[in-house]
């Protein structure tokens, strides 16, 4: 028969889920987008320039590195595209776009490629190419810009409401002004309601489990409730500013850099909103949500040695035989 | 289409955990069962079942009849073979198997008279020995697709008390129609079977199982449920929730009782006898009848075979002539599958002989088995929320890769059954299976250069 030498062997299962990597992504991109309309109507059109900038040199750079270590070209896995706008979304509307360029190059060549390329790097690369801007442009990443003054003549600049956060303090935006993102920040952290809607959207499509997100804020709100006698206005402001929601939803849920195992998420989740209140509270820094992600990040190879489920069958009988037994057994047969 | 709702039906103890939702179709599932024409000739090899291989008792030139015993073994982990067709013997010799190994072979040409042996009488049982007696003689073994004796599946050593025996209808294999053909057509057999079998090997409960999208299937196992024969009322009926992987032995015990079958161990270790529909049908039609697993049951369905259809077929005919039977495969046929699409056998050529334990011939076209990109793993978790056996794919993948042995026997990777559920639901494509399979061989190989 004709047939025979022309048919495809391959291991089985022989058919495979519609889901693919590229998906993914797409649907972590899709999911950003609200954010980043409502950081443009608060910003302005430069919104769209500092996140091109950043998404086109997360890309180029992407594509130039994996073609000087000679390693097979990936950027049509879209994941230097997420990583551009979220290093955008962590920074300031006025920055300068060289400074951009550079934190996208750090991100991307330094933190990712580096280390392997996707679902190798230990720390999330957005976050650190904010902080390496951060440390070397200190200025430049603090300099915020009031909501809405681009519509104006002149741009002017405000303070972040994390930064004069304090119990029952005065000048505050309101608080329906601060769910909607009128109040100065990094500009995809501002609109709460668009990162929610982005986040339900991921729930939704499965792309993440609810477990970081909801541990990391439950961890945290509980911890600012105490710290704050019960006063429950101080923590609806202290969820909703800084990059709180932005890093619970879309940073520390990150593939790479968190735990694969339920047990895992939940730890890490937990870890992420303890620092993070703690950084708040009591360290000079006004925000801690970058740094408590990249110290969870750095954490999770430990927190997945202690999580890794048992094989099916061993927990009540770890006595009579431990996988480890039975595995030289099987081997001898 | 969850339609199963009625009183007095138990239903599932636990959630199988993890498992994957595969598209189900079922496209043969209303197609009756119909009989192939007696070929031309037939190739039976000597290993169709997990043990050792049977010696040929037939040489070249002998003449035999339907149900006569051509090869068999002395050793107790193995199930004769008989002639699945009457005529001469024209050859014994060595043949490639699907899986690949090696077995002698017996090729029978047809006189085309399909005559009965006279050895093939009803057996005599009335005890449990003479129940293993039998069930060795009728070369019966798992018709689920593992094709494990069931004579040493039954025979359970008494320091290992059974007080459950679960007949399997599950059937989470995608496409597959067999045993839920089994359930519509021969429940009378499956009744006898499940009566004979509960008695003889005195066992307290009986639980039948099957999926909650075979609403056909759970009406006819209903009756048996519902018999007079169950006179204390010890042989109930269960619905469990359509996932893959369900039937898998393991996940059969967990979803009926709850136990949890430790690793390396087999149900009989958490007192459960699990059995596939089909042969518990064959040993009620057996022990009436007398006639040995001669011919065996399969749905032959793909985008490239012609005419789907369930056809009942002697062992030993050739693939091809199945396909044809079913009309044919179209021009476009890209792989063909022996048995399930999550854990059958891709096939080379379709000139190898079926085995007692096939239960399915799958012929795809090239837009059905286009496979993803293989990309590198991005630690979306996926594989460890599929896998049934709480294992992390991902990991092993790692360490096998690594061969780091150590972590590799830590893992508990010897529990993988390799249903597939990590590999199907992997969005980077990654070959997560023939890790598996890789990580047991470097494990096996490492274990015997202590």
């Amino acid at each position: 028969m004709s047939v025979e030498n022309k048919l495809t062997v391959s291991a089985s299962p022989h058919v495979l889920s519609r889901r693919t990597s590229q998906r993914i992504m797409l649907d972590v991109i899709i999911a950003l987008i609200p954010a980043l309309i409502a950081s443009t109507i608060i910003f302005g059109w430069r919104v769209l320039a500092v996140t091109v900038t950043a998404v086109a040199s997360c890309v180029l750079a992407e594509y130039l590195s994996r073609r000087a270590m000679k390693r097979k070209n990936t950027i049509g896995d879209l994941s230097a595209i997420v990583t551009g706008i979220l290093l955008a979304f962590n920074l300031p509307v006025s920055i300068p776009l060289w400074m951009v360029v550079i934190g996208s190059v750090v991100a991307i060549v330094v933190v990712k490629q580096m280390f392997g390329g996707i679902g190798q790097n230990f720390v999330n690369p957005a976050l650190i190419g904010r902080i390496v801007l951060l440390v070397s442009f200190s200025t430049a990443m603090t300099k915020w810009t009031s909501p809405l003054s681009w519509l104006g003549a002149d741009a002017q600049t405000t303070a972040t409401p994390l930064a004069i956060l304090e119990p029952n303090c005065e000048n505050l935006p309101s608080l329906t002004d601060m769910f909607l993102g009128i109040r100065g920040g990094s500009l995809g952290e501002v609109c709460a309601l668009a990162l929610i809607i982005g986040g339900i959207y991921l729930m939704a499509r499965r792309v993440i489990m609810p477990i970081i997100p909801f541990t990391y804020i439950g961890t945290f709100a509980v911890i600012i409730l105490i710290a704050g006698k019960g006063d429950f206005e101080y923590l609806a402001y202290h969820i909703l500013s800084g990059g709180l929601l932005l890093g619970a939803i879309f940073m520390a849920t990150d593939y790479t850099t968190s735990p694969i195992n339920i047990k895992g998420k939940i730890i890490f989740g937990i870890g992420c909103g303890l620092l993070t209140a703690l950084i708040r509270l009591f360290a000079s820094a006004p925000e801690g949500v970058s740094f408590s992600i990249i110290i969870m990040n750095i954490l999770v190879p430990h927190i997945e040695r202690l999580t890794t489920p048992k094989p099916f069958g061993t927990q009540k009988v770890k006595n009579e035989s431990t996988p480890s037994e039975v595995g030289k057994e099987a081997a001898k047969v | 289409m969850s339609a199963i709702d009625v009183e007095g039906v138990l239903s599932a103890v636990k959630r199988v955990r993890g498992g994957v939702a595969v598209s189900h179709n079922k496209n043969t599932a209303e197609m009756k069962t119909v009989r192939i024409p007696s070929p031309e000739k037939v190739v039976l090899p000597m290993q169709q079942h997990i043990g050792a291989p049977c010696t040929p008792t037939v040489k070249v030139g002998d003449k035999v009849s339907v149900g006569q015993l051509i090869g068999d073994s002395d050793k107790y982990v193995s199930a004769p073979i008989h002639a699945s067709i009457s005529g001469k013997v024209i050859a014994v010799k060595e043949i490639k198997l699907p899986t690949g190994a090696v077995s002698q072979a017996v090729t029978i040409e047809s006189d085309g008279e399909m005559r009965l042996f006279e050895g093939v009488v009803p057996p005599k049982v009335e005890t449990k020995e003479e129940l293993f007696k039998a069930a060795r003689e009728s070369g019966l073994v798992g018709l689920g697709g593992a094709g494990f004796p069931t004579h040493v599946k039954i025979n359970v050593p008494p320091e290992k008390p059974i007080d459950t025996l679960i007949v399997n209808a599950a059937e989470c294999e995608p496409y597959i129609t067999v045993d839920y053909r089994e359930c519509i057509e021969n429940s009378a057999n499956i009744l006898d079977g499940v009566y004979k079998l509960k008695s003889l090997l005195d066992i307290k409960n009986v639980i039948i199982a099957v999926e909650d999208n075979k609403p056909a299937a759970f009406t006819a196992l209903k009756r048996i449920a519902d018999s007079e024969k169950d006179y204390d009322d010890s042989v109930k009926l269960m619905v469990l929730k359509s996932r893959y992987p369900q039937g898998a032995e393991k996940m059969m015990v967990l979803a009926t009782t709850g136990r949890k079958v430790p690793p390396g161990k087999l149900p009989a270790d958490v007192g459960c006898i699990v059995m596939n529909v089909g042969s518990v049908g064959y040993i009620g039609r057996y022990l009436r009848t007398g006639r040995p697993l001669i011919s065996r049951t399969l749905t032959v369905d793909g985008s490239a075979i012609m005419n789907p259809k369930n056809v009942r077929v002697p062992v030993g005919t050739s693939i091809g002539e199945i396909i044809n039977f079913c009309g044919g495969l179209m021009e476009k046929a890209e792989k063909i599958i022996l048995g399930g699409p999550m854990m059958g056998i891709a096939i080379i050529g379709t000139d190898q002989p079926i085995c007692k334990q096939n239960n399915a011939i799958l012929a795809f076209n090239k837009r059905d088995t286009e496979v993803k990109p293989e990309t590198d793993c991005i630690r979306c978790g996926y594989c460890s929320l599929a896998c049934p056996l709480s294992l992390m794919p991902t990991l092993i993948e790692r360490y096998t890769k690594a061969r780091d042995i150590d972590k590799l026997s830590e893992i508990g990777v010897d529990v993988c059954m390799e249903c597939g559920s990590c590999a199907y639901s992997c969005p980077s494509g990654r070959p997560l299976v023939q890790y598996m399979r890789l990580a047991k061989s470097v494990l096996r190989e490492a274990g015997a250069n202590k």
